[in-house]
């Protein structure tokens, strides 16, 4: 009468054994261990003088110096340098991202594609350009422009506009590629040219995106722009670099709140500046 | 159609024509004293007692210098920069860890029950405070202190990367932690688990791949900024960046200006495959 009776379903797979930690197609494995090598090496093949560093001279010298740092030099004489200085930055950091505004803009125009047939035979080229700028640093062509600018806040401008030049290019570039294709197509049905389908379709569409990345890279020149002069290219960092040199460290703490401040004010700036796009 | 002279000539007038000359020339008085202030004279450029190094310069940078004594020199350069970069990334990762897991609100205990309690709200903002100091000096203002500390050496560009990177990344790992889906953490907590429990069952899994490729692509950054650290004395490429300008001996500089690039797209491609194969 009574049909077989099943037994009841485990909730579980009950002999299944979890997955082993390690096996040969476990990639997260073979990243972990791949950066255990490299970290290992790394620490391994660098001369780290950790002795030299935790000694009770260094940190003798090391309290000191932050105790000093803690009392910055309020002397009229010495801010009526500062203040020049600060500006400096400051003009270096604007003048820098508007020149990389204008030539990013330039270069982005040919390094990105806008329609579908476009054969943007430049793309390539002007793309190898725009990374090759980008990824040599500010300081770096800093130290390469010193030769041909000179000493002072005009070299590091210009390696600020080169450097930036490369990343607003490529920011732009792909912010002009991934705009809406409908009012430049309308307009090109029409046998409108090239230059004026981008300043009335292309443009207008992109221009707040634009106006956000330069602000932001703003923001970012503006840290650049303060440790530039390390390498003799005018501004703060050169004071520091100066002061730092000869152990003068109420000097150098002042240099360093000017820094803070200045960057916390751009900061601010370009927030406000952002709001008031955005209303 | 309507041909031109049948428009009347009001509709001819540019409506913002006031506007736009208003503009200009708001921005040519405020950039004015700007451009002063950044010294920006490109005509200095085209001055023959510029011009003359900088193309001697220029003329030395071809062909770039490749026996094989100085590629070695080169290789063991670039690979103490990796180095550097590896190991104060991974001390980076030792000062985030512990600071951005006393910073996450979720792992609060206090917090289930509505308002988190005073003391562990304070020492939340303490630790924050921490973080803000550590990231707001630039790492280059880092390995200046220390080299005047301890000396010349990759020592300095290690603790530097660490001290700038762990204030970033604690900063960061933490917003990673508090943008994801809280929701099996707190179910964690509410039934009895642990804290620690909570992160390693809950936490940790929902965002394990955000956080390893912000790791991943700041290493990348980290391999910028170890080699600019050279430029005060870190070791690595930057230093003999450095060494080879001071000697005007541009077959050098190109050569290491080339490997750099190189290395900067290796890492691209690179840390752009992680970050792609960890989803």
């Amino acid at each position: 009468m009574m049909a077989t009776e099943r037994p009841p379903a485990a909730a579980n797979d009950v002999y299944r054994l979890p997955p082993p930690l390690f096996h040969a197609r476990c990639r997260a494995c073979w990243f972990l261990l791949a950066l255990a090598v490299l970290v290992a090496v790394s620490f391994w093949s660098l001369d780290l003088q950790w002795g030299r560093f935790f000694s009770a001279d260094a940190a003798v010298r090391m309290g000191r110096f932050l105790v000093e740092l803690l009392t910055p030099s309020i002397d009229s004489r010495f801010l009526a340098k500062l203040l020049p200085a600060t500006l400096e930055t400051l003009a270096m950091s604007v003048v820098g991202t508007l020149l990389a505004a204008v030539f990013g803009l330039l270069l982005a125009l040919p390094a990105s594609r806008t329609y579908a047939g476009d054969r943007a035979v430049w793309r390539p080229p002007t793309r190898l350009l725009l990374n090759v700028l980008r990824s040599v640093p500010e300081l770096m062509w800093a130290v390469l422009l010193l030769i041909a600018a000179g000493l002072g806040p005009f070299a590091g401008t210009l390696a600020l506009a080169i450097h930036t030049t490369g990343v607003l290019g490529r920011l732009f570039a792909e912010a002009i590629e991934n705009a809406p294709e409908g009012p430049g197509f309308a307009l090109r049905l029409r046998g409108v040219g090239e230059g004026r389908v981008f300043l009335y379709a292309g443009l207008p569409q992109v221009l707040p995106q634009l106006l956000s990345y330069t602000l932001y890279r703003w923001e970012n020149n503006i840290r650049a722009a303060a440790i530039l002069g390390v390498v003799g290219a005018g501004g703060l960092g050169q004071m520091l670099a100066f002061h730092l040199g000869l152990f003068q460290m109420a000097e150098t703490s002042s240099v360093l709140a000017a820094m803070l401040v200045l960057v916390a004010l751009v900061d601010a700036i370009s927030f406000g500046a952002r709001r008031w796009m955005t209303r | 159609m309507v041909s031109a002279a049948s428009v009347p000539a009001i509709g001819l007038r540019d409506p913002a024509w006031t506007r736009r000359v208003f503009w200009l020339l708001a921005a040519a008085v405020v950039l004015w004293p700007l451009l002063v202030l950044a010294e920006f004279k490109p005509w200095i450029l085209l001055s023959p007692e510029s011009l003359k190094p900088t193309l001697r310069f220029l003329a030395d940078f071809f062909p770039p210098r490749i026996d094989a004594q100085f590629l070695l020199l080169v290789a063991r350069e670039t690979w103490r920069t990796v180095a550097i970069a590896t190991a104060g990334l991974a001390l980076a990762i030792v000062v985030a860890i512990p600071t951005a897991l006393l910073s996450v609100r979720i792992l609060s205990v206090s917090a289930l029950g509505g308002r988190m309690a005073t003391l562990p709200a304070l020492m939340r903002v303490v630790v924050r405070g921490v973080l803000v100091v550590l990231r707001s000096v630039p790492e280059l203002i880092w390995a200046l202190v220390f080299v005047r500390v301890v000396g010349l050496g990759p020592t300095s560009g290690v603790l530097a990367i660490a001290l700038t990177y762990g204030g970033m990344l604690g900063k960061v790992y933490a917003e990673i932690l508090e943008s994801g889906e809280a929701h099996a953490t707190t179910s964690l907590l509410r039934n009895g688990a642990g804290r620690i429990q909570a992160f390693f069952y809950g936490l940790l899994p929902t965002n394990a791949a955000e956080l390893t490729s912000y790791t991943v692509y700041r290493w990348e950054c980290a391999i910028r900024s170890s080699a600019v650290l050279g430029f005060v004395g870190a070791g690595g490429l930057g230093q003999q960046i450095d060494a080879s300008m001071k000697m005007f001996n541009g077959a050098e500089v190109s050569t290491m200006l080339l490997v750099f690039v190189a290395l900067v797209a290796l890492t691209d491609r690179l840390s752009a495959w992680l970050r792609k194969a960890l989803g």
